[in-house]
């Protein structure tokens, strides 16, 4: 996993409450069995006119002028600004990779879905949950400023708004140590696997029918 | 000692090590797989050289991508994309030595149908399986949630995951629930008053009278929407309901270890003053059969409702959600629920396809026709074993006389990955979970409801009131 330590970057703000990961990335993208490529097909439905399906150019595509990622000011943005509960509904991990994948490493909202947020830290992502009027001010300043940059400090919880006010955070302390050394959980797993020996064990004695799966593998 | 909640137990059942920084590694009992979130799984197992750490612990089947209309072999699934899903399924199946209800087998089916009705998943246990509705399981009284892709191999290779403690949340339904109103409705009324996003970072636990008299279908369909509540799981403690549809399952003990696993599993029940962080209690007579109206679960209504006015909310997010949602749904604030128009009916997906869920809705269909209005409706079961149980009572038969479908098992068009889908614009009476925007197909509309209101909705061409048919 890709390390995040910090980040300066372009805002983009989108100003929707309850973003689904349907919205985020549409099913018929999830046909692919890769983590990659995801990005052109991001707010899919959102981003384009026609109906998306895998495999098309997506250059060639009629843009919605009006979605606020097709907007000039915010070409290469790497941070989302967005409203309450972002990353709702399905479990499916394509809506981060999708995020990545556009450019995005840090998404800034009052609050996220658990599991799209868990989903983004196993990527190198960093959810951000600030209280609602900090994101409203964050709203108004990003869009009044073209070119608006906020800086993110992971080591030290703050994001620095371009007038040098610093917006503490909160970030659970064994995500945040697997972010700054991208650390694969996995490894780290393993390395308690005599622990998972003995409760194993222990656990057998108490409920063996739980280990003893019958029947055709 | 201190009284703990049925998720309290199943925690601390499960903790392999606790780390300094407050979270742990619990361990994860059955895992559940299907073709969409797992490919990328299995690819990173290979390429780290890694091996599952107790294969026989997870259970695999197709059901997002395959088509309801039958099918013999791979090769007869047209789309291509999803034909290599379910062929990438097979083969990695294959290779790690997993289990898998693949084409052809009756046990296929949609993977929170097809896991209890194995046995698969007993009571005590933690399920998790790359999708969110993995909540479903918690009616088992198990800690049962939905996990990210990164997640499912982490599960493959290490049998546990890392996790943080949930809150505790009790949503207790007490009375009687009236006549028409189902699990489903129960449900929808629950997040209609909690919001979607009303049980985030909690467990919920759904207890109370009305719960207790659902069905073990019932108590799937509720926890089935827990994450619609925003919480990653729901459950419901264990009675004889619980222990009795266990009985016999080709994954449940048998002989003694049946009979210690009986007592075992009677004490996951809540200890009486055990400590909720958030406590909802529901009156069941207020709950009258729902329909969700917007793009959200949580814009949904008793069918007896008008549409609510987007002005009269103070809220500023809350109503610029609505307004989108009505230009999204092409309905107007303060038109009566029964005045919308259902141009399909989708009756299945994991909230609604269990062989109680077809009995309702074919108890309405009986004797009638499909109003000429619709364009279709279809009748999808969970599994082959529930389609072939329908089968034997002759519910297809009553399905197909009245202008029904009745397809092969699969998750179809709860989430129209494969051909089943809505054209831009439709409105469709829906039994499934999500009403989100573009959900059933590109610009379609849903409606979230029952499988009796979807079946009623079916036969007049609009929404009515199942209570008074
Ligand atoms: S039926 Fe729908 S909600 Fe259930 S597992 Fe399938 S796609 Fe997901």
């Amino acid at each position: 996993m890709e390390k995040f330590v910090q980040l300066k970057g372009l805002v983009a703000p989108l100003d929707r409450a309850n973003v689904d990961t349907d919205q985020i990335i549409p099913k018929q993208f999830l046909k692919s069995i890769k983590r990659t490529g995801f990005g052109p097909n991001l707010f899919d439905e959102w981003r384009y006119l026609d109906e998306g399906y895998p495999g098309q150019d997506n250059s060639k595509r009629p843009l919605n002028t009006e979605f606020v990622l097709n907007q000039e000011r915010y070409q290469g943005a790497s941070i989302l600004l967005t409203r309450r509960n972002f990353g709702c509904g399905s479990s499916r991990e394509h809506a981060p990779w999708a995020l990545l994948d556009y450019g995005f490493k840090v998404i800034l909202a009052p609050s996220f879905a658990d599991i799209f947020f868990n989903n983004c830290f196993k990527n190198g992502m960093l959810p951000i949950v600030l209280p609602e009027e900090e994101i409203q001010t964050l709203f108004e300043q990003v869009e009044s400023n073209p070119g608006y940059e906020l800086e993110v400090d992971l080591p030290a919880q703050t994001v620095t708004r371009p007038d040098g006010t610093k917006l503490s955070f909160e970030v659970d302390a064994f995500r945040k140590h697997c972010l700054i050394n991208g650390l694969d959980d996995i490894g780290l797993t393993l390395e308690d696997t005599e622990a998972i020996k003995a409760y194993e064990e222990k656990r057998q004695a108490l409920e063996p029918w739980v280990f003893d799966v019958r029947g055709d593998l | 000692m201190t009284a703990k909640t049925l998720y309290d137990k199943l925690w601390e059942s499960h903790l392999v090590t606790e780390r300094d920084d407050g979270s742990a590694l619990i361990y994860i009992d059955r895992h559940i797989i299907h073709e969409v979130t797992s490919p990328q799984a299995f690819e990173g197992l290979r390429l780290a050289g890694r091996a599952p750490w107790r294969r026989e612990m997870n259970f695999a089947t197709i059901d997002h991508n395959v088509p309801t209309t039958p099918f013999k072999s791979a090769a007869d699934i047209e789309d291509e994309t999803s034909r290599i899903q379910v062929v990438t399924l097979q083969d990695n199946t294959k290779e790690f030595g997993i289990r898998n209800y693949g084409i052809g087998d009756t046990r296929q089916g949609i993977v929170h149908v097809m896991a209890p009705e194995q046995g698969a998943v007993l009571p005590g246990m933690t399920v998790v399986c790359g999708d969110s509705h993995t909540s479903t399981n918690g009616a088992f009284a198990c800690l049962a949630h939905g996990i990210g892709t990164s997640e499912v191999e982490h599960v493959l290779a290490t049998q546990c995951l890392v996790a943080k403690k949930m809150k505790n949340m009790l949503v207790r339904v007490d009375g009687e629930l009236g006549l028409g109103v189902t699990a489903k409705d129960v449900v929808l009324h629950i997040i209609g008053v909690i919001g979607t996003a009303g049980g985030t970072g909690h467990a919920i636990e759904f207890a109370g009278s009305a719960i207790r008299s659902l069905s073990m279908e019932g108590r799937m369909t509720v926890c089935n929407m827990a994450i619609e509540a925003g919480a990653r799981a729901g459950m419901i403690a264990v009675d004889d309901k619980t222990i009795d549809y266990c009985k016999g399952r080709p994954f449940a003990p048998t002989g003694d270890a049946w009979e210690k696993a009986v007592a075992y599993w009677r004490t996951l029940v809540s200890d009486e003053d055990a400590h909720f962080d958030t406590v909802v209690e529901i009156r069941a007579e207020d709950i009258k059969p729902q329909v969700s109206w917007g793009t959200s679960p949580e814009m949904v209504l008793p069918v007896d409702a008008t549409l609510p006015i987007p002005e009269e909310e103070a809220d500023g997010v809350k109503r610029s959600s609505m307004e989108r949602a009505y230009e999204y749904m092409g309905l107007t604030p303060g038109m009566k629920i029964t005045d919308i128009k259902v141009d399909r009916v989708f009756i299945g997906s994991c909230t609604n396809s269990r062989i109680e869920d077809l009995r309702a809705a074919a108890d309405v269909v009986k004797g009638k026709t499909k109003a000429a209005s619709v364009k279709q409706a279809m009748v999808v079961p969970g599994s082959g074993l529930v389609k072939r149980q329908a089968e034997e009572e002759g519910l297809d038969k009553i399905f197909l006389a009245a202008g029904f479908e009745w397809r092969e098992p699969g998750c179809s068009m709860c989430l129209a990955m494969n051909p089943d889908r809505l054209e831009p614009g439709e409105h469709c009476a829906s039994t499934s979970n999500r009403n989100f925007e573009g959900r059933q197909g590109n610009g379609g509309r849903t409606h979230l409801v029952s499988p009796a209101m979807a079946a009623a909705a079916g036969i007049a061409g609009h929404f009515v009131d199942v209570r008074e048919l």
